[in-house]
């Protein structure tokens, strides 16, 4: 039914996927995986008129299609689901269901053809706990992803791709959703399914497609492929990159940070100690608890139950003042202030907390290796590997013992990014704690004195250095492969 | 119990309700202290007119809101639409003056939109540079008054039918039109979808351009009917009479009273109209009481920014 054909795409001159095709049939379930960053994302937004391709060729029913706008996509019978919804909260179901189509009668919308319409699309996907006539703010993310089916459905979409429909699902929506996908294959429908999780893939899909970098890896019968296959195509890649040497035995010191029991709206059960000069890998899926682990031993999204010493921060100032920091995982966020200086930048946490070190400002800077260490430069025009430097100061200004790292080398330069892990390297030796979240693996492994897997909010296990990728994806992935 | 029972019904309100209540609130406040006088027949045609050109520009501000925009030009396109409409009436002409002002309303509009939508200018300098412009224009132009509207275009801003002024009547008439538009047609439910949230919008086939775009036309044929209101009014154009009449401000004040979000995709005619008049009947008031003019900004000020901190307080419950 559909057929992409070598798609290439750029993003300012940064090759994002090349030579990529894809088939999905009638009544089939195409499953498309790969890591953070392979390009699923990019090439089902092409599908959708979001992105223009520079290359290449989409056709359905052997038709040649081209997409400007999501309309046009829109009316060739394509329909996206996104992660994030894309659905207004203030409008009831029924708006939203019809929005940008909406039926009219005499020029006027005619609101209970709309109604009438979506209370069939509802009954037909067996949904009967909320109307047409509700506010989609108030409803579950379980029931707006039924919404955005309605959606889909009311444009007589005819190939449905869905990014992670399970990423905010909890267990028992799951099961719902399985049944929803499984309504739309009999109806017909061809399904590109998003997912990093092996259990939705080998459960639903009849193909599976593998991208990495940008590339297309394989396409195979979901019968045919056993997970750790499918595993080993997902991340079968050398270490590229050189790491500074992990910590000895007798440099690793006492535990700065034990945490126990600990946990909140989800997280659970978190059992966690950080030593001095240790470096602890954080590995897990998108939506496994990585960053939000991250932001409640730091105060922000604090835990609720659950015992910390020497302190569990309520706040992010108490987590600094006890001496803990945390390197964002998106630094133009929420890491630096982009339009003042570096200097000011660096002093944020210092300030903020009313100890003044501007003296060492310009040593702070050569320390972290800023090139130049010019502390009057606006960090906006700085590279990402040296915002990155900039993040790092400012934590190193106030001294903590603790540094919790989230996705450190997330856009940055190879040779930024090797600055940056010696430099996390050289804390641990100094006797800092450090905890370090990434989804890059082979950082991941390169960099840890230990590896811990987060999976559903929860610590899945604890894996020696130099663990292989496919142990760890396995951990944080499988469900029956972990035990 | 009692209390129970209102604080309830005070929670299933929306912003509109609420702005009902204390215009109906001050009403009353108004009988009690104010006696005869404030019910006499003059005062509430004072109330009605004084809060004619203020609520059409407002409503055509609603639009432009709810879209997640706003326009700051209203104020000198009304000055500019009625020098236009009584310089074209002179010659006695009054549909070429009515056609002639909104024609240049509605390419103030398209401006205004393109540039929003095209250029991606944020609305507030958008309209803020088209505002100079206008003005640049004005004062090259005119030192003062100029043009003149026949009588029989006079009788728009002073004739009434019983106790209702025409301009009255055609402030209903622009408020039920944009009421119409925004739940009634497509165009409505695409502002209310680009005010919520314009990707979404986007991503759902809305061709969001041209959404802000009809908004901003909208807005500024809003602006030319208070402007031709006006030179009724006055008999001749003005080159300050929207300026001096702080329409700008003031008529996005009246929108965020009336409870449309400032943010867009919230909010609607309803609440606005009551926003508008509730001023109005506040002024009236203050007027009878012969309150200092001073303290009457004071008070204006606190209720637009307690109104907002209300709405947003039940939001969050």
């Amino acid at each position: 039914m559909l057929s992409m054909r070598e798609i290439d795409k750029s993003f300012l001159g940064v090759r994002v996927l090349s030579d990529i095709s894809l088939d999905a049939e009638a009544g089939e379930v195409h499953a498309l995986v790969g890591e953070n960053g392979a390009g699923k994302s990019t090439l089902m937004k092409i599908l959708a008129g979001v992105h223009t391709p520079e290359a290449g060729t989409i056709s359905i029913d052997g038709v040649p299609v081209t997409f400007g706008h999501p309309l046009d996509a829109q009316r060739a019978g394509v329909a996206i689901i996104y992660q994030e919804l894309t659905l207004l909260p203030e409008r009831s179901v029924a708006e939203n269901v019809f929005l940008g189509r909406e039926p009219t009668r005499r020029g006027m919308v005619d609101r209970s053809a709309m109604e009438r319409q979506t209370s069939k699309l509802l009954l037909e996907l067996g949904e009967s706990t909320f109307g047409p006539r509700d506010a989609v703010g108030r409803l579950s993310v379980a029931q707006q992803q039924v919404v955005e089916i309605c959606k889909a459905l009311s444009v007589d979409a005819r190939i449905i791709v869905m990014d992670e429909p399970t990423a905010s699902l909890a267990e028992h929506e799951v099961e719902l959703l399985y049944d929803l996908v499984r309504r739309l294959r009999e109806r017909g429908m061809a399904i590109l399914y998003i997912s990093h999780r092996m259990r939705e893939i080998f459960d639903l899909s009849q193909r599976v497609t593998v991208l990495k970098d940008g590339a297309l890896v394989a396409t195979r019968n979901t019968a045919d492929v056993t997970q750790s296959e499918l595993v080993s195509l997902m991340v079968g890649r050398e270490l590229s990159h050189y790491y500074p040497p992990r910590a000895a035995p007798e440099e690793k010191g006492e535990v700065v940070i034990s945490i126990r029991g600990a946990g909140n709206a989800t997280l659970h059960d978190i059992d966690l100690d950080l030593r001095a000069g240790e470096i602890t890998g954080l590995a897990g899926l998108q939506g496994s608890g990585r960053t939000e682990l991250a932001k409640a031993v730091f105060g922000a999204e604090p835990f609720t139950h659950g015992t910390m010493t020497p302190l569990r921060p309520r706040s992010v100032r108490q987590a600094i003042a006890a001496g803990i920091g945390l390197v964002t995982e998106d630094r133009k966020a929420e890491g630096l202030a982009l339009r003042q200086s570096v200097g000011d930048n660096a002093l944020l946490v210092s300030r903020a907390m009313g100890r003044g070190t501007a003296a060492r400002v310009r040593e702070l800077l050569s320390r972290v290796r800023l090139a130049p260490p010019d502390p009057e430069r606006e960090v906006r025009y700085l590279s990402g590997g040296n915002q990155q430097k900039v993040v790092l100061a400012k934590w190193m200004t106030v001294a903590p013992r603790v540094l919790v790292f989230d996705e450190p080398t997330r856009g940055v330069d190879v040779g930024a990014k090797a600055a940056i892990h010696e430099l996390i390297r050289e804390l641990a030796r100094e006797g800092m704690a450090v905890l370090m979240i990434s989804s890059e693996l082979p950082e991941l492994i390169g960099m840890s004195d230990r590896i811990l897997v987060l999976r559903e909010g929860r610590l899945a296990g604890e894996l020696p250095p130099g663990s292989s990728e496919e142990t760890i994806m396995h951990l944080a992935a499988a469900d029956e492969a972990a035990a | 119990m009692s209390e129970r029972v209102l604080g309830s019904l005070s929670l299933r309100m929306g912003p509109a309700q609420v702005v009902f209540l204390a215009l109906l609130a001050v009403l009353v406040l108004g009988a009690i202290v104010g006696g005869a006088e404030f019910m006499s027949m003059e005062t509430v045609v004072g109330i009605q007119q004084r809060s004619a050109a203020l609520g059409i520009v407002a409503i055509g501000q609603t639009l432009a809101i709810l879209a997640g925009s706003l326009d700051l030009s209203v104020a000198v396109l009304i000055s500019l639409t009625s020098l236009v409409a009584a310089e074209m009436m002179e010659s006695g002409n009054v549909a070429g003056g009515v056609a002639g002002a909104l024609a240049v309303s509605v390419l103030v509009g398209l401006v205004n939109g393109a540039v929003i939508t095209k250029f991606k200018v944020h609305a507030f300098i958008a309209t803020l540079g088209m505002t100079l412009v206008i003005k640049g224009v004005l004062d090259h132009l005119y030192d003062g008054p100029a043009g003149r509207v026949p009588d029989s275009f006079q009788r728009l801003g002073y004739d009434r039918i019983g106790p209702i002024p025409v301009s009255a009547l055609l402030w209903a008439g622009v408020a039920l039109a944009v009421w119409f538009i925004l739940t009634r047609t497509r165009t409505g439910y695409r502002i209310y979808a680009v005010g919520g949230d314009v990707e979404v919008a986007r991503l759902s086939g809305v061709r969001t351009d041209r959404v802000v775009i009809i908004t901003h036309v909208l807005c500024s044929l809003c602006a030319g009917i208070a402007g031709l209101l006006l030179a009724s009014r006055l008999g001749a154009g003005a080159p300050t009479v929207g300026t001096d009449g702080g329409y700008d401000l003031e008529s996005i004040a009246a929108v965020v009273l009336g409870g449309t979000a400032l943010a867009g995709g919230r909010g609607g005619v309803a609440g606005t109209v009551g926003g508008v008049l509730l001023l109005a009947v506040l002024d009236s008031l203050f007027n009878l009481l012969e309150v200092n003019s001073f303290f009457k900004d004071v008070v204006r000020g606190v209720v637009i920014v307690a109104a907002v901190a209300v709405y947003v307080r039940r939001r969050k419950s």
